[in-house]
């Protein structure tokens, strides 16, 4: 995306306005942010660990023990007219969800400034509802111009053709875009645009422009670059649509827009990202000490850091009332609170727990053995809302291992992932294994608590580096188990051999792993013992 | 929120509104479930069915919304004790939110200012009545599904805590939204609900421009948009209070009691409330229509929304639930009645 582009879309949010949502910017931080953080309107600022009331408004409890009287204060959301919200990568679903309500009540529009990378995207109930995006990675310094100030008429109107909005609508389609909000956004880009040169009717630029702005992000990839070769299932041809007007041939010229408008590697990696995303904004880990959970005992605290015991409070005050009366015979409060009185409520949450499966998916390993790993994965899943579970899958063959699929919960998502997974080839057991601990460093990270299920043959012969050296496989195999003993990872070994194989069992001991031969497992029987 | 968009103009989506629109018969069938993509608008299609269903009597200021100055709970004040009309309450239940904020607490303000131990309602007060907008129900807390599990089952909200022990009537249809990619719902949750229907974003495009079309006219113009669609509004509200003032005659013919046994024998589903659901939905089904009694045509196309989450998960079925339950209708019933549908 060029300056250029970027700062288009940024005059088209102050044209267009709450019909736009918003803008997902997507930035390091960097002088191209700040010079384009700076040319927007006069916003608020927040973060993702914002309190609700901060956001939202209530009581202003230091003043409202001052004076004696209730004194409310307005949330951060009430007055402004833009809002920032810095670190939208690290966006708690929670408030994702009520910023969400707050778009959808046709509240100010939010910027989103997401510092993530690749993997870790802003929550999509959020991203749904910012109409813009906005990327300045690889944006030179020299291009930096300030960007000009915007005076238009909101509110004048501008009129859309109902040959127009065809168009829009084809083009969304056509990119495989299934919500039906980003269309809408592109109009409301369109006419954006269309008050931003004073046209009273958006020109074929305009409406060029909006579309490549609001729906090329969201686009599927195109088959020539798209990862996996799945047609989004409801794209039909434009042509068939509108064939009177030649609507269809201007939704291509939209289409070929919005593919252009982003570099093809960035599509990839956004889609690519999007299919992972029910990690991010699924029903992940909150830290402890959050204001959800089991409740803990109370501690002292500022009222805006947390929730305050009412209880609690006012029994660290009943000891001081004699004192404190006498030093202010004149308050007529009943109660005398001060600040240092306020207890918090504090909440214990119980850790999901992620199991990661390895497996082998290798020419060796039983393509029946696969099936019973399938079965076992689903069955684990199906309980997994009650128990909190998560499962990933990574598999390894050839001469490497690959996420199948990234942690979730979801059914849904776990079928169609293990529907497609292929088999046959080499047995790079240590590349599987060493994915598999990457997993599971980064959810103890994320506040989960991981263990791995190893389901292979043990006869590995595929080095790290993708050549064939059974020694080498076997010792580096050896290095990635010493690393889970290390990390004190729990481990389970499967062994699916028919026979079982006493290198795989050695590998077990090295992890400190449970080793499991099963000569004739059914998925039922795995998934209990994944259990165990 | 004065202006919301009208519940005829939502371009397709038959399930989902046909769902909404038995509800709003029979309130006591338990609410709906509504799984799919987003943007395809689940929220739209509440916020409209509440402004389309006809006003409510309440006495103003009443926290619960109560029908009866006798109802008004006596923790209530500022209550003038005046009959007024309003629309049916939606009140949505953001995920996130607190116990405090969905059962109701002490308030703060009152017990830190003025010593006294005053209960403030909280969103399930707010939505005696009318109905509980739950988006992504299906990342929603743990905690807060229990209690939402007891709310729904006793249709009154009990608070116990703080020194407080208050209790108030909290009935309300619950409308639950989600994306299944998203994360299981858990059992007991959807059990709950009465009815369940998957959304997708439609496919053909002449029905995509027409949604965008119809939005886009409503935001340029609301008022003359909603005059448009007067006509539509004041019928279908007819056609749902009439269904309601029918639905205590609609006869239960014994065919039709058994037809709802087999058919759930046959799909093995778990306890007797898919059998109820099943039956209560098609009697609003025949009171909608007009019908006189239930027939077996009316069961048949209201199973599935009925059934289909109350059957035992099959992992290794790929198959939609709800084919599965079309499959056994037809096994059950023949397949003549199937075609027909």
């Amino acid at each position: 995306m060029t300056w250029a582009r970027a700062t288009l879309a940024a005059r088209c949010l102050a044209a267009g306005g709450r019909d736009l949502g918003g803008l997902w910017l997507r930035a390091r931080s960097g002088p191209a942010r700040d010079t384009f953080l700076s040319a927007l309107p006069p916003h608020v600022r927040i973060h993702p660990d914002i309190g609700e009331e901060a956001l939202f408004g209530g009581l202003d409890l230091t003043e409202t023990l001052r004076r004696g009287r209730t004194v409310s204060r307005d949330g951060l959301l009430a007055n402004a007219s833009l809002i920032v919200l810095t670190g939208a990568d690290r966006c708690p679903p929670a408030l994702a969800a009520r910023l969400g309500q707050h778009l959808d009540a046709g509240g100010a529009p939010i910027v989103a400034v997401d510092e993530g990378d690749g993997d870790d995207l802003p929550p999509s109930a959020l991203t749904e509802r910012l109409g813009l995006f906005v990327t300045l990675d690889g944006i030179p310094l020299s291009d930096l111009v300030p960007v000009p100030s915007v005076t238009v008429n909101a509110s004048s109107t501008v009129r859309v053709s109902s040959e127009a909005i065809a168009a829009i609508t084809v083009a969304a389609a056509t990119l495989g875009i299934g919500s039906l909000r980003p269309p809408r956004f592109a109009l409301a880009a369109a006419r954006a645009m269309a008050r931003l040169g004073d046209r009273s009717t958006p020109s074929d630029d305009d409406l060029r422009d909006a579309v490549s702005l609001t729906l090329a992000h969201r686009a599927a990839p195109a088959p020539e670059d798209a990862p996996e070769p799945e047609p989004p299932p409801d794209a039909p041809q434009p042509q068939d649509a509108d064939p009177a007007d030649g609507g269809g041939t201007k939704g291509d010229r939209m289409v070929d827009a919005a593919r252009a408008a982003l570099p093809p590697g960035l599509l990839t990696a956004l889609a690519a990202g999007r299919a992972q995303d029910a990690s991010g904004t699924g029903a992940g880990a909150q830290k402890t000490n959050g204001t959800r959970g089991r409740p803990r005992p109370a501690r002292p605290g500022a009222p805006s850091r947390g929730r305050i015991d009412t209880v609690a409070t006012l029994r660290a005050a009943a000891p001081w009332q004699t004192i404190r009366r006498a030093a202010h015979p004149d308050d007529s409060r009943p109660v005398l609170i001060q600040p240092s009185d306020i207890r918090l409520r504090r909440f214990q949450q119980q850790t999901e727990r992620l199991v990661i499966f390895v497996l082998d998916a290798s020419g060796s390993a039983a393509m029946a053995r696969l099936a019973e790993a399938k079965g076992a994965i689903e069955l684990l899943l199906s309980d997994a809302y009650a128990a909190r579970d998560h499962v990933a899958v990574v598999g390894f063959r050839g001469n490497g291992a690959q996420c199948l699929l990234a942690p979730t919960g979801s059914l849904t998502r776990a079928k169609r992932a293990l529907a497609g997974l292929p088999g046959g080839g080499g047995t790079p057991l240590a590349a599987g294994l060493q994915m598999g601990v990457t997993f599971a460093t980064q959810a103890r990270r994320g506040a989960r608590s991981p263990s791995l299920v190893l389901m292979t043959d043990g006869r590995a012969n595929i080095a790290t580096d993708g050549l064939p050296d059974r020694t080498r496989a076997m010792s580096e195999a050896q290095d990635a188990c010493r690393l889970i003993a290390a990390a004190s990872l729990p481990l389970l070994c499967v062994d699916t051999g028919t026979r079982p194989n006493r290198a795989l069992r050695e590998l077990a001991d090295i992890a400190h792993a449970r080793y499991l031969a099963l000569p004739r497992a059914g998925a039922g029987a795995l998934a209990s013992a994944v259990l165990q | 929120m004065t202006k919301v968009f009208p519940f005829t103009a939502i371009v397709g989506q038959d399930d989902m509104r046909r769902a909404m629109i038995l509800t709003a018969v029979d309130p006591s069938i338990g609410g709906v479930l509504v799984m799919g993509d987003r943007g395809t608008g689940k929220s739209t299609a509440v916020r409209a069915l509440a402004q389309l269903l006809p006003k409510i009597r309440m006495i103003e200021g009443c926290p619960v919304n109560s029908a009866r100055a006798r109802d008004v709970p006596d923790w209530a004040d500022a209550v003038t004790g005046r009959a007024v009309t309003r629309p049916t309450p939606v009140v949505d239940l953001p995920l996130g939110a607190s116990e405090d904020r969905v059962t109701g607490a002490l308030d703060i303000e009152r017990a830190l200012t003025r010593g006294e131990k005053a209960f403030q309602p909280g969103l399930l007060a707010q939505a005696n009545r009318g109905y509980l907008y739950i988006d992504e129900v299906n990342l929603l807390e743990d905690h807060i599904v229990d209690l939402l599990l007891d709310v729904a089952q006793s249709g009154e909200n009990v608070v116990e805590r703080e020194g407080l022990s208050i209790r108030h009537a909290a009935r309300f249809v619950l409308v639950g939204s989600g994306n299944p990619e998203e994360g299981e719902l858990r059992p007991q949750l959807l059990d709950r609900f009465g009815l369940m229907v998957d959304v997708t974003s439609p496919s053909d495009i002449d029905t995509r421009v027409e949604v965008i079309r119809r939005r886009d006219a409503f935001e340029s113009d609301r008022t003359g948009f909603l005059r448009r669609w007067k006509d539509a509004e004041t019928d279908l509200r007819g056609q749902i209070v009439a269904a309601r003032k029918r639905l205590s005659k609609v006869a239960t013919p014994d065919d039709a009691l058994e037809d709802c046994a087999r058919l759930c024998i046959a799909l093995g589903s778990d306890g007797l409330r898919g059998e109820l659901t099943l039956l209560k939905t098609a009697r609003a089904t025949a009171a909608f229509e007009g019908a006189d009694e239930v027939t077996r045509d009316h069961i048949t196309r209201v199973a599935a929304m009925a059934l289909q989450h109350r059957l035992r998960r099959d992992p290794m079925d790929e198959s939609g639930t709800a084919t599965r339950v079309q499959r056994v209708v037809s096994e059950t019933f023949g397949p003549a009645v199937a075609a027909a549908e």
